[in-house]
């Protein structure tokens, strides 16, 4: 079976199985030529998005082992163990369980530890397996392809054309020589790979301050369980966030299935929070809102809960203080309407110092707000009519307007009784390129009572509605 | 049914009646004193007139609260139709735009969970949920979830409802509101006033009025005109 790509508009084969290989087919062959060799082939198209997909997930999985994993390439993961692998019974056992669940879920997978990123990387795809130490790379790496280096095709070429075939043969070179005819990319890498330097790997996202998780050797799928064992992770997590003088401001919570699918819970709170009542109050809400139900399937095998964002916070003692008390359970309302609804559909009136109405204020996520410090003037004087209108139009609507007698908005003529104004509103023309010319506003009440505020604009001039009074 | 209605019967013969004068005397004595905390109150826009609405349920909600926060709950739909919530006009009618909270919902089902979560948040002093039309989930049963739901923690809920026709409920009041004619002919135009009818009344008689928002003193009060012009609503 093999998977054909459109390459430069031809279709070729951009991956052959074992049996494709031994029947002498190559990446990169065109198809033509190889269903002239095999009339029998099975061909599949290429899925880019699906392969993509595919590859994040067991990106995603890898997390399971250390929040340090980094793409490199379609084909590798890169994970950063360093300090983790007693976790796993050492590391030997832990490259073996890596090894054997990607096989258990269905892939051919290969693997091998070292000192750096790039002999790992080298020894995964040649010598599957091994495990080396840091220092012990050079050794490891010696009798291995210059392929194994992972340089472009062209380097690779100028090697094997100079007659360097193993990465022995490239390192008994004089350094001035390789610089000079390859580059020092080159080098950096070449150093690596024999463990001479190391760098550290860019990791996927960045890994979360604190975290608390629990493993089951037995794989968990009973709902009770499952809320128990959140439950004492957050304690648990509450209380090294209380040592530290921090509440979380975005919790995680991951959810690993034995059979390698993983499922993340990310709740929001508007000020920073430890308190586990809370915090599983939210978790709740949000479990209970999803539109995809966590599913166990055979059961999670691991249960973490990440705090990925944190602020400073001063030691919560009960307050007697009245004010306090009703300012945390206001906070703690909003989260729950945030985590219930989204962080984007509970909001707070924020003014803003700008002469077109529309933009006078902004309707913002209350999450992100400092409350306390929203404040409003006053420009009404006492015993005046209202001077802005109740209900705004985000969009005003044009409407047909003679200064005279009827106003027709929405398809029904309204009889104008009163009107008072202009009110003139310059377009802030000192901001824009095009700007918009002066709009003069007029309060207008027609013979039911009803204020519109409108407004006409323009040369012709264009009359709209933009809101309605009280 | 009958245990919740024998239960919510239980529940306001031990109720701390905390009543809120509106302002204006004859309504405030059909009331027995004012606008009762702790219950659902209705307040529904004759067609056409939903700012009028609005403003008239800002005023009921804005006494209720005093200076506690109120949290405004209204559907995406209702913002396109009927224009957004502004600020500023708040500001005007003499409220602090900095106490309220705005939840904007896609649906009424959405509105509804939301109220009873937030009717549960003592801080609260009141609590509007905005509903356009008539969906099916808003029924007798969602009406008294409601009333229970305020009942338990005494937060005011009142609903205020567009285009939409009156029916079974177990609201304390129901109130059918237009805007009413401006009294003064001159530049000055005053308050905004209202033409209200109120066509239920758990406590007391209904009646019709003519009220004004006074903006500066936060409170109802009669027509500041010597000429009252009584037209009669569109009844229910």
């Amino acid at each position: 079976m093999v998977i054909v790509a459109k390459v430069d508009n031809a279709l070729r084969l951009s991956a052959v199985d074992r049996k494709a290989t031994a029947l002498g087919l190559t990446i990169g062959q065109p198809l033509a030529n190889a269903r002239a060799m095999l009339p029998a082939l099975k061909v599949v198209a290429a899925n880019d998005p699906a392969d993509l997909k595919l590859l994040t997930q067991i990106a995603d999985w890898c997390d399971y082992f250390t929040p340090l994993v980094a793409l490199d390439g379609p084909r590798h993961r890169l994970l950063d163990v360093t300090g983790v692998s007693h976790l796993f019974g050492g590391e030997k056992p832990m490259l073996d369980l890596i090894r054997n669940s990607l096989q258990a879920q269905g892939f051919a997978a290969r693997g091998a530890m070292a000192g750096t990123a790039v002999a790992a990387r080298a020894l995964a795809r040649y010598s599957d397996g091994t495990i080396v130490d840091s220092g012990e790379e050079e050794q490891a790496m010696r009798s291995l392809p210059v392929e194994a280096l992972n340089l472009d095709v062209t380097t690779t070429h100028a090697l094997r054309r100079a007659g360097l075939k193993t990465v022995k043969q490239v390192a008994s070179r004089k350094r001035s020589e390789l610089v000079a005819r390859l580059g020092a990319t080159m080098l950096d890498i070449l150093d690596e790979a024999l463990g001479n330097t190391a760098k550290p790997i860019s990791p996927r996202k960045p890994p979360p301050d604190y975290w608390q998780e629990q493993n089951f050797p037995e794989p968990v799928a009973t709902e009770e369980v499952i809320q128990a064992a959140l439950k004492s992770l957050t304690i648990a997590l509450a209380k090294i966030l209380e040592r530290n003088g921090q509440g979380a401001r975005c919790l995680e919570a991951v959810f690993f299935r034995a059979d390698g699918v993983v499922r993340r819970i990310t709740i929001e709170m508007g000020a920073p929070t430890r308190d586990p009542a809370i915090i599983g109050r939210l978790f709740h809400e949000k479990l209970d809102t999803l539109a995809d139900p966590l599913d166990p399937g055979f059961g999670f095998d691991l249960i973490r809960v990440c705090a990925v964002h944190v602020e400073r916070v001063v030691s919560e003692i009960i307050d007697l203080n009245a004010y306090e008390n009703k300012r945390a359970e206001i906070n703690f309302l909003i989260d729950r309407l945030a985590t219930r609804f989204g962080t984007h559909r509970i909001l707070v009136f924020q003014p803003y110092d700008a002469h077109i109405p529309e933009q006078a204020w902004a309707a913002v996520p209350a999450q992100h707000v400092q409350l306390s410090k929203l404040s409003w003037r006053k420009t009404r004087k006492e015993k005046d009519a209202p001077r802005r209108p109740l209900r705004l139009f985000a969009r005003p609507q044009r409407i047909d307007f003679t200064m005279t007698q009827h106003l027709l908005w929405r398809k029904v003529q309204r009889v104008v009784v009163q009107s008072e104004g202009p009110e003139r509103i310059a377009m802030e023309w000192w901001r824009h390129e095009t700007p918009q010319s002066a709009r003069d506003y007029f309060r207008v009440e027609d013979c039911e009572g009803r204020r519109y505020w409108l407004y006409q604009q323009g040369k012709l001039p264009e009359w709209f509605m933009h809101g309605i009074f009280a | 049914m009958t245990t919740l209605k024998a239960f919510l019967d239980k529940q306001e013969f031990h109720q701390t009646s905390t009543r809120t004068p509106l302002g204006y005397d004859e309504a405030d004595l059909y009331l027995k004193g004012g606008l009762l905390h702790g219950v659902l109150h209705e307040v529904f826009a004759v067609i056409g007139h939903e700012a009028a609405a609005t403003g008239f349920a800002v005023g009921l909600a804005a006494r209720v609260a005093a200076n506690k926060h109120l949290l405004w709950i209204r559907q995406d739909f209702s913002a396109h139709e009927f224009g957004e919530l502004s600020p500023t006009g708040l500001l005007e009618l003499g409220l602090d735009p900095a106490r309220i909270f705005l939840l904007s919902v896609a649906n009424a089902s959405d509105g509804l969970r939301a109220a009873n979560d937030a009717l549960s948040c003592t801080a609260l002093g009141a609590v509007v949920i905005e509903i356009p039309g008539s969906p099916n989930v808003l029924d007798l049963v969602a009406s008294r979830r409601l009333t229970l739901a305020a009942t338990q923690k005494s937060v005011t809920a009142f609903l205020l409802r567009f285009s939409a026709q009156p029916d079974a409920s177990t609201a304390e009041t129901r109130w059918l509101v237009r805007a009413a004619a401006s009294q003064t002919q001159n530049e000055d135009w005053g308050y905004p006033a209202f033409e209200v009818d109120l066509v239920r009344n758990r406590h007391g008689k209904t009646g019709h009025w003519l009220m004004e928002w006074n903006c500066d003193g936060r409170i109802f009060q009669s027509s500041t005109a010597d000429n009252r012009i009584m037209v009669s609503a569109a009844a229910n």
